[in-house]
């Protein structure tokens, strides 16, 4: 037995896993364009409006640390490095499209049609912030339990072909850690399984809280995933507004054209800590490491373009950071006055029609909260 | 004896176990390098290695079932579940395959298996990192489940759920982590995994109660002490089985009862509590027992915490009423 013919040769096997994609970048971290021929696509104000958009949630960030430090936001998960991936990927989706967001994908649903306003009020902890229908938000409030919105994008993609609404996807973000739930290999084979509208975004920024991405799995890509789902995956430079909204599209297009569903992985890096309870990435990370994703910050290279050709500079940046100012202001405002949050209110909203013992603690607690 | 906080007693705990049985594996997300996000295996990796302290991948049922087949290879592992409110990923693993495994061998194979994880409110924490979610394993034949109230009780129960060979879910109240400090004796001890406390004596009334609830229900002992009311305070430490030998005697001396919980009404403990006294007891009550819970709703949002968790106040109020019964 011992001198048998090896015929199936795994070893060999495990090679041909090699992932043979590169990618896909437009702008490297230096500025310089690499993709011409995407980049001629592009109008110079549509790449003003790319670059707004990163501005835009640099700036919410920034508001948003500050405010969460002087204890008025509650829980915040820093997007700082991530704005290409966000941005670039949201502004490839229709308002009729159902956006189902994680935690750190606050910006998205923002330009989705929630005010910030409102996505502070769910900071903060208040369910205001998640009524939804009175601003038509197509979508869910950002989903906590790691990859529970997986499963349900693809229902709500089925949902979308068996009510053949044309035109429209479902689409939905988890991180690097979440490709290793059960419910991240469940939603996307249910997706492949049904064949329906649905563009899985998998945001890799290199670290789950401390777990590093090699950890997570023994797969070279997240992208690779997708394969025994038998759908089609594609890597892209998240630090690239550009490459990132050309997969998007892409994705949205294909996947609203009735051919399944698509899945992107976006490589990028979260610049902060997990969230501003109390994280300390120093405990995990090295400066060497954290150094090169700095230098390609999403920001530096297209504003580099963009001054190059003259239509972009630091007054006009300024200047419009001024105004995204002014507007989380008036959003903070409007968050302070939302009424005060009553138990009984929430007890007569745990079943349409209160149940006889929820009627009962419903009298108790009005008649406290009525002293 | 060294003053050691709740989470410094566990960390103290695992480090003594570790040490003592070089089967013990400690393993979870974020628990190695980071040691946890509460730090309480902060060093743990450093000082006994990756082989021993390790993080996985993200996936709480994968995290529950590699413990069972470390535990079928005779291992002794001690996953971390880094929120309760996540335990709903692993129910199946927990529930459905750990808890039924001696029963399915005919008794022969144990699976020795420590589920830590923390648990409770009121540190304005997001979503589904706060719920009291313990009666939801509590009601599951074949698995203990254990919550310390103070730090010595802490460090001696989960020596004890380590070195016990069936699986034990030890949950750690995420709330007293750090605002509580108490003399903790240096190596092993144990406190038993099934025997409730009499924290503090009376003959009025008894108050039966558990984790921060305990501290809660001091308070209130502490307060009507001073109108010459005696109140007797348990601390339940486990939440199945239920130590209903110490609760009965208690009745028996104060004839009258109120059972304390976090939880919302509808989620168990506290009735299971009551029926077993009913069951064993009720001829010895002057009142009727009394419950303290919090209303049936989904854990609020961070906001309106504080109106929804059941504390001292609510407490006193029951107490009062459960003495003024004639
Ligand atoms: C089911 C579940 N398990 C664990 C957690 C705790 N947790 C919150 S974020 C996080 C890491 C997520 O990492 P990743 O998916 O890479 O996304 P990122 O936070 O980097 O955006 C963990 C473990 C959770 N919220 N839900």
């Amino acid at each position: 037995m011992s001198s048998r013919v090896k015929f199936v040769d795994f070893a060999a096997k495990k090679e041909s896993l090699a992932s043979k994609d590169k990618p896909l970048q437009v702008i490297n971290s230096k500025g310089e364009i690499i993709n011409k021929e995407i980049f001629d696509q592009y109008s110079d104000e549509e790449l003003v409006d790319l670059m707004k958009l990163m501005v835009w949630e640099r700036t919410l960030h920034q508001r948003s640390n500050a405010l969460t430090r002087q204890g008025r936001l509650g829980f915040y998960a820093p997007t700082e490095g991530q704005e290409a991936s966000e941005m670039g990927a949201q502004l490839a989706f229709k308002k009729n499209d159902y956006l189902l967001p994680a935690y750190r994908d606050v910006p998205q649903l923002i330009k989705h049609g929630l005010p910030i306003w409102k996505a502070f009020l769910w900071s903060r902890g208040h369910v205001l912030g998640n009524d939804f229908e009175e601003e038509g938000v197509v979508g869910l409030p950002p989903q906590i339990i790691i990859g529970a919105q997986y499963v349900q994008a693809a229902g709500v993609a089925l949902g979308i072909k068996k009510n053949g609404l044309t035109d429209t996807v479902a689409y939905t973000f988890t991180g690097d850690g979440g490709t290793s739930q059960g419910d991240f290999y469940e939603g996307i084979n249910f997706a492949g399984a049904y064949q329906v509208p649905a563009v899985f975004f998998v945001q890799n920024n290199g670290y789950a809280i401390s777990t590093p991405r090699h950890v997570q799995t023994a797969a070279e890509t997240l992208a690779q995933k997708a394969v025994a789902a038998g759908i089609p995956a594609v890597q892209v430079d998240g630090m690239d507004i550009l490459a990132v909204y050309e997969v998007a599209k892409a994705a949205r297009d294909y996947a609203a054209g009735g051919n399944g569903p698509a899945l992107i992985e976006s490589l990028t890096f979260r610049f902060g800590p997990h969230t501003n309870a109390g994280d300390d990435p120093k405990r995990y990370r090295s400066t060497d490491e954290e150094k090169p994703w700095f230098d390609s910050d999403p920001l530096i290279r297209l504003r580099k373009v963009l001054m190059d050709k003259k239509v972009w500079s630091e007054e006009i940046e300024n200047t419009y950071i001024e105004e995204v100012k002014a507007e989380i202001k008036d959003a903070v405002k409007k968050a302070d006055e939302a009424p005060k949050q009553k138990v009984s209110e929430f007890l007569e909203n745990v079943f349409e029609e209160p149940t006889p013992d929820i009627v009962e603690q419903i009298a108790a607690f009005k008649a406290k909260e009525a002293k | 004896m060294a003053k050691m906080s709740y989470i410094q007693a566990i960390t103290d705990a695992l480090r003594v176990e570790l040490k003592n049985d070089d089967k013990t594996l400690i393993f979870g997300e974020d628990v190695g390098k980071n040691g946890g996000v509460f730090r309480a295996t902060d060093g743990l990796q450093a000082e006994f290695g990756e082989e021993r302290v390790f993080d996985t991948p993200l996936a709480e049922s994968g995290i529950n079932g590699l413990a069972m087949g470390l535990a079928l290879q005779g291992f002794r592992p001690i996953p971390e579940i880094q929120f309760f409110g996540f335990v709903f990923e692993a129910m199946d693993e927990i529930a459905g395959q750990m808890a039924r495994t001696r029963y399915r061998m005919n008794g022969k194979v144990g699976l020795p298996i420590t589920i830590r994880s923390p648990f409770g409110g009121g540190t304005h924490t997001p979503e589904m990192h706060a719920d009291s979610l313990e009666a939801v394993v509590a009601t599951v034949p074949g698995l203990r489940v254990v919550t310390p109230s103070n730090p010595y009780d802490a460090k001696g129960l989960l020596i004890s759920a380590i070195k016990n060979n069936d699986p034990v879910v030890f949950l750690e109240n995420l709330k007293l982590y750090r605002s509580m400090k108490d003399e903790v004796p240096e190596g092993e001890y144990t406190v038993p995994l099934d025997k409730a406390k009499v924290v503090r004596e009376g003959t009025d009334i008894t108050i039966i109660a558990y984790s921060a609830e305990v501290n809660e229900s001091l308070k209130v002992a502490e307060k009507l002490e001073k109108e010459g009311k005696s109140v007797e305070v348990i601390d339940l430490r486990s939440l199945s089985p239920i130590d209903t030998d110490t609760l009965v005697a208690s009745v028996n001396k104060t004839h009258r009862v109120v059972v304390v919980q976090e939880a919302q009404r509808m989620a168990g403990v506290a009735a299971k509590v009551v029926s077993d006294i009913s069951e064993r007891a009720i001829l010895a009550l002057d009142a009727p027992i009394g419950r303290v819970s919090a209303p049936d709703t989904i854990y609020p949002f961070g906001l309106a915490e504080d109106d929804w968790l059941p504390g001292a106040a609510e407490i006193e109020e029951k107490v009062r009423e459960i003495l003024d019964f004639n």
